[in-house]
């Protein structure tokens, strides 16, 4: 580790941490229905739009409809995309002529970006046209990040409201985010990487003679605009297959600041968000706060362990870190952290290959997805996500002040702690049930390009970042076949809706309670105690859940390294 | 009952009898109320079966498969004795009211209001609206609300209390308890509950557990557990085939030694036990609580309403000053106020002497030698004295007094009392009325001496408790008939937070609706039908024993002594369930941490093994060092089984609260129950892996 590597990462979260109240403000007015400096611009289209849905500002949803309204809306982008992909070549916009997508991986695809994971078992340039990654893949970049927004906020309203039956309006929401945040930012992020060389065109592949004068093919396309979104989204589809490393999707150590930021940007302020809405700007840096803790602890082990490298490699005479699979222009402390960031939040985008990762550098990446990324996380998923264990760690610390547990004023009671219960068990139960079955499968087995414990990683990771809606490939697996297609495609369905639904119905059941004021006996959440309580929840939650598979997997590998022994 | 108050926690009467309870709890109709341990029985059950296979067949490493079935099953009742060992203590109480169940002879009146006409009939045969006789020596055959006379009743078979207590027709003590006896004079006795819905009978399936229903937070609880369950069901299932992938294989004793060393099984086996302790906590502090679910609210009450009397204050006035008027001696004044008080038997008249005697060294009197007759004090007249040879001395509330000696002075000279002398009184009545006091006129003769001050008496030690109780969170509101000055005055002394003053039942029934709307939970006792609804309103209503039938019935909890400052204990009570379960809760989930060390390496040691090594890299985990890996799983479980045994004490008698702040003791909990939970498996299971090699056992 290098003092320079240090204060490339101390500046990105400085940086982090200034925008989190100026952004956190400006969505707390956005979703409060508030005036905002865009208004005079947007609220007419807002109100058009509004008009065109046949639904109003005014009208507010319980749980249930907006639950319904959200899966409703989903499974249309679900159809499009399908059906978009399908017909490709028959659609306009495809000068590279590019043909249908078969069924699975249309499937597989389509489930990807509905539920902002963008698992890729494609390669972008060889397979998606212009269109399809336009109208289809980009819509969804857009939208299944309001989606998780919109849940967050809902879920938020319901720590906020007292004796309400409404948690807001799923269409508004969904609208506000759009609308409001996400378009606004995208253009000016759009224009910054115009600016920094990333391609924005319609025209074709171009193709170019080397130096040698062979003939090579280079892939264009609108890229700018979709980077924009893939990251502020945390999305983390790219557009070319090389996703992050490609130059063309990052260029520059100032294109990659810019990215790591956006990945985070949304998902930090929404603990501010959070703060503001419950009226103590305090609640949401506490949890701000635990997800730094987490952050911080996971940026060190894998910055370490890559800068420390291989002792077999070094065996043989060559020094310094571990720098296999990464970029030259952005080093092992760019790498390290881009890792962490990416897989924390459910981005997924990569600028080096996580396979090469050394096999604890490796397995902070699994682990930060394992713990059902809430460290800042995907956008709203990770917000709502943390109050799943906010909900758990409540309740059982809360026991032990002597007062049946309560947060932010609100009694948790067997209810919340049913869903809560649910929302976390579903991520385990496709991480883990999926990969126990890959695992033994022979037909999938054949996909493992490592043997041993490095490809018992590169499933248990293929499932875990479906699982997670993450998206990023440890790499190593061939995926894009039928049984990998389809059971990826549930793992994430899984893992996005049996998370909202029952973040939805917690809501729901919130925002019916009075609020108990605050007291004395009441334990406070905004302190370091309930910052250092929540961190050990998810540890002991996560890593209890958790440990069998990384000790087959990461852990041995790591110990037979030791050993002299690879895989 | 008050014997049972000495017995220990862990008594050989209580204990032996657990042991066939735990037997008998293995009843897997009675296993599936607890989720966890019936999960428990069931893979304990697989196992023992897949043992008789092998022993059939043959194969398996036998001699541990063994112990590992008997630990697993140790486990399952352990859990069980527990739970009989916190039902037996209830038993033992339930027995001693069953004696006082007998069967009586009632006396049913036949023709209502007249007493000889009776017949007589087993108590059992009694219903609703009967009215019965009972006379001296009677046991009262059932519950009921005295509609004539007055008796004294020995209540020692409920309250533990031998001293009688007197029980009369109309206002607040006109409830009357069956089971308990009748020692002098006789009542008509109107019949409230029909046989086997009496008081006696709900207080003996109440301490027995008979009628106990899961609290909504136990509820709320066996649901985070049942989901750990879960967790630990995708963990461990999912094994076999990571170690398939691996090139080993693990056996399902091993999976099911893991499996039930990690899931909560030292929460789920203890968190009945607890939940019935806490309601006998009550039971031996003599407070009966209705339902699991009064306990549980009275750990969350935010707001803590408080009678005045007898709970902030002493029941009586004291006189704590002598304030002469204009041109009288303090002297004069405080001998014209003993004299007056000299034959007065109420605690207000004789604190009047005693601090005569304390600060004028007026020595008592005798009545007789100084040839006086005593005026005693009459609602008319609102004011008591005696005659003394032509003379008189009079004391008594300042309005009534300044009308006496103004009749006296204008029927003996003809003109009134000068206007002077009669506002200096008043002014001197109405500061101490400011300050919370109780003026009391004195005249001799027709001469105004001067006033008494009676104040009320303000508990010793109760502003500790209050500021005690707002460390807790809770805010005490003061209820008074007094008028708003007096109460601010006490409310100030006593630090109350708040004071309900001229409180009447409406508007008290108000003020607990106006806090419970702010989301606030309510405390607060009554004996009074007429605090009936006041009580069913709030949260934690405690009802008087000596109260009325009313009462009783719309509070969620009876206090036996009748001793309304029991709210506090009754609350703290309420926290240390809470806290009790929440701690056992941590610790349990912490030790899984240890688990983990000791079973994973043992498991996977075999994987991977390096040419030329014993061991496979993962061998590295085994950070406690344990011997083999059959050592190091059986224990594991044998820690996982005894942990519940060591922390029954612990449950039954509670985790004391302590009012150090929320933060503070949240602290203080987590890391006792939160690190301790993590740092005692390592020691425990490496402590028991070294006596298990030892003995050779593995």
């Amino acid at each position: 580790m290098t003092i320079n590597g240090w204060i490339q990462i101390l500046v990105y979260c400085s940086i982090l941490l200034l925008l989190v109240k100026p952004l956190g403000g400006y969505m707390y007015r956005v979703f409060s229905g508030d005036r905002t400096l865009l208004s005079p611009l947007l609220a007419p289209v807002e109100r058009g739009l509004y008009r065109l849905a046949g639904t109003s500002e005014k009208e507010e949803q319980h749980w249930a409809v907006y639950a319904t309204g959200m899966l409703l809306f989903n499974l249309a982008g679900f159809l499009v995309l399908y059906a978009l992909q399908r017909l490709q070549g028959a659609l306009p916009y495809n000068p590279a002529g590019m043909s249908a997508v078969e069924p699975g991986l249309a499937f597989n695809t389509a489930v990807s970006f509905v539920t902002n994971t963008n698992w890729q078992n494609y390669g972008g340039e060889s397979t998606m046209s212009y269109l399809v990654q336009m109208a289809g893949l980009t819509v969804q970049n857009f939208v299944s990040a309001a989606t998780g927004i919109a849940i967050a906020i809902a879920l938020i309203r319901g720590f906020a409201r007292a004796s309400g039956k409404s948690i807001g309006n799923f269409w508004v929401d969904l609208t506000r985010c759009t609308l409001y945040v996400l378009l606004p930012l995208c253009i000016v992020l759009t224009l910054a990487y115009v600016w920094l060389g990333i391609p924005q065109t319609f025209g074709p592949y171009v193709d170019a003679t080397t130096l040698e004068g062979a003939k090579q093919t280079i892939a264009l396309g609108p890229v700018a605009s979709q980077i924009a979104i893939k990251m502020l989204g945390t999305n983390g589809g790219g557009f070319f297959n090389a996703n992050a490393a490609h130059p063309f999707e990052n260029p520059d150590a100032i294109s990659n600041l810019i990215q790591m930021l956006s990945i985070f940007a949304l998902g930090a302020a929404l603990t501010n968000v959070f703060g503001c809405m419950v009226g103590n700007q305090r609640q949401g840096w506490a949890i701000l706060a635990s997800m730094g803790v987490l952050f911080l602890v996971g940026v060190t082990v894998c910055y370490w362990a890559e800068a420390a490298g291989n002792p077999l490699v070094h065996a043989l005479g060559i020094d310094g870190g571990n720098m296999e699979g990464k970029e030259t222009r952005f080093g092992i402390a760019l790498s390290a952290l881009f890792a962490v960031i990416t897989t924390a939040a459910s981005c997924g985008a990569v600028n080096a290959m996580h396979d090469s990762f050394t096999a604890l550098g490796g397995m902070i990446p699994l682990i930060n997805m394992q713990l059902g990324e809430v460290i800042v996380g995907g956008v709203g998923a990770g917000f709502y996500g943390i109050l799943m264990f906010v909900v758990i760690a409540v309740f059982v610390a809360g026991l032990m002040v002597g007062r049946t547990p309560e947060y932010l004023g609100k009694k948790i009671e067997a209810k919340e702690v049913k869903m809560a219960m649910l929302a976390i068990l579903s991520l385990p139960l496709a991480m883990l049930i999926f990969t126990a079955i890959a695992v033994v499968l022979p037909g999938a087995v054949a996909s493992i390009a490592n043997g041993g414990p490095h490809g018992f990683s590169e499933v248990l990771y293929a499932y875990t970042s479906a699982a997670a809606n993450n998206g990023s490939a440890f790499g190593g697996l061939s995926g894009n076949t039928p049984w990998y297609n389809i059971t990826l495609g549930l793992g994430m369905l899984m893992g996005r809706f049996l998370v909202i639904i029952p973040a939805l119905a917690i809501a729901g059941s919130l925002a019916a309670k009075k609020t108990v004021p605050a007291s004395a006996g009441t334990f406070p959440t905004d302190g370091t105690l309930f910052v250092g309580l929540l961190v050990g929840v998810i540890i002991i939650v996560g890593g209890l859940t958790f440990f069998p598979s990384l000790a087959v997997g990461p852990i041995v590998e790591h110990l037979a390294m030791i050993h002299g022994q690879t895989f | 009952m008050s014997q049972s108050k000495s017995a220990s926690i862990l008594d050989a009467r209580i204990l032996v009898p657990a042991i066939g309870g735990a037997f008998r709890k293995l009843d897997p109709r009675t296993l599936i109320r607890n989720p966890v341990m019936f999960v428990v029985a069931v893979v304990s059950l697989l196992t023992t079966l897949l043992f008789i296979r092998d022993l059939v067949i043959g194969g398996g490493d036998l001699g541990f498969t063994l112990q590992i079935i008997i630990w697993l099953w140790f486990t399952v009742l352990f859990a069980n004795f527990a739970e009989a060992v916190a039902e037996g203590r209830g038993k033992a109480q339930a027995d001693s009211l069953r004696k006082a169940r007998t069967e009586t002879q009632a006396k049913l009146l036949v023709n209502g209001g007249d007493r000889s006409k009776f017949k007589l009939v087993p108590g059992t045969s009694l219903k609703v609206g009967d009215v019965v006789l009972v006379e001296a020596g009677d046991i009262i055959p059932s519950d009921g609300e005295v509609i004539e006379g007055v008796a004294s009743v020995n209540e020692a078979a409920i309250t533990g209390e031998s001293a009688p207590v007197i029980r009369e027709s109309g206002g607040d003590r006109s409830a009357v308890t069956g089971g308990t006896q009748v020692l002098s004079d006789w009542i008509r006795v109107r019949i409230s509950a029909a046989s086997g819905h009496t008081f006696l009978d709900r207080m003996i399936s109440l301490v027995e557990g008979a009628e106990r229903q899961k609290t909504p937070n136990e509820i709320a609880l066996n649901i985070l557990l049942v989901g750990m369950t879960l967790i630990f069901v995708l963990a461990t299932a999912t094994i076999p085939s990571f170690a398939s992938y691996s090139g080993g294989y693990i056996s399902v004793t091993i999976l099911v030694a893991l499996f039930v060393t990690l899931i909560p099984t030292t929460i789920g086996a203890l968190l009945s036990a607890i939940g019935i302790a806490g309601m006998d906590r009550l039971v031996r502090f003599n407070v009966l609580a209705m339902s699991g679910r009064a306990v549980e609210a009275a750990g969350d009450v935010d707001t803590l309403l408080l009678d005045k009397t007898g709970t902030i204050t002493l029941g009586n006035r004291q006189a704590t000053e002598f304030r002469p008027a204009k041109g009288v001696t303090e002297q004069e004044l405080a001998d014209a106020a003993q004299l007056a008080s000299l034959a007065d038997e109420t605690p207000e008249g004789r604190s009047i002497v005693v601090l005569a005697k304390e600060k004028y060294g007026i020595r008592a009197r005798d009545m007789a030698t100084l040839h006086a007759t005593f005026v005693p004090f009459t609602a008319q007249t609102r004011m008591s004295g005696v005659d003394i040879e032509g003379s008189s001395v009079r004391k008594g509330a300042v309005d009534a007094l300044l009308a006496h000696v103004n009749r006296a002075t204008v029927a003996a000279h003809g003109t009134r009392p000068t206007s002077d002398s009669i506002r200096d009184l008043q002014a001197i009545a109405d500061e101490m009325a400011k300050a919370g006091g109780t003026p009391l006129a004195v005249e001799r003769d027709g001469r105004l001496l001067g006033v008494v001050h009676l104040k009320d008496i303000v508990k010793g030690g109760i502003r500790e408790r209050f500021a005690e109780l707002r460390k807790m969170g809770i805010r005490t509101v003061m209820i008074t008939g007094d008028n708003p000055l007096t109460a601010a005055a006490i409310a100030a002394e006593a630090g109350v937070d708040d004071f309900l003053a001229q409180a009447t039942p409406e508007n008290k029934l108000s003020l607990i609706r106006e806090e419970q709307a702010k989301g606030k939970l309510v405390a607060m006792c009554g004996d009074g039908t007429n605090d009936a609804p006041a009580l069913a309103q709030a949260d934690v209503g405690v009802a008087m024993n000596t109260g009325t039938v009313a009462a009783r019935e719309a509070g969620n909890m009876v206090d036996l002594d009748s001793d309304p400052t029991k709210l506090i204990e009754i609350v703290e009570i309420g926290k240390a369930l809470l806290m009790t379960r929440g701690s056992l809760t941590t610790f349990s989930i912490a030790n899984d941490v240890a688990k983990y060390f000791a079973i994973i390496p043992a498991m996977f040691a075999v994987f991977y093994v390096a040419p030329g090594q014993a061991a496979g890299p993962l061998q590295a985990l085994n950070i406690m060092h344990l011997a083999t890996p059959q050592s190091a799983i059986l224990s594991a479980i044998i820690f996982n089984a005894l942990i519940i045994i060591a922390l029954i004490p612990l449950s039954l008698r509670g985790v004391k609260y302590r009012a150090i702040g929320a933060g503070a003791l949240l602290s203080r909990n987590l890391l006792v129950y939160g690190l301790g939970g993590i740092i005692v498996p390592f020691v425990g299971i490496k402590a028991i892996d070294l006596i298990v090699t030892a003995l050779g056992l593995a």
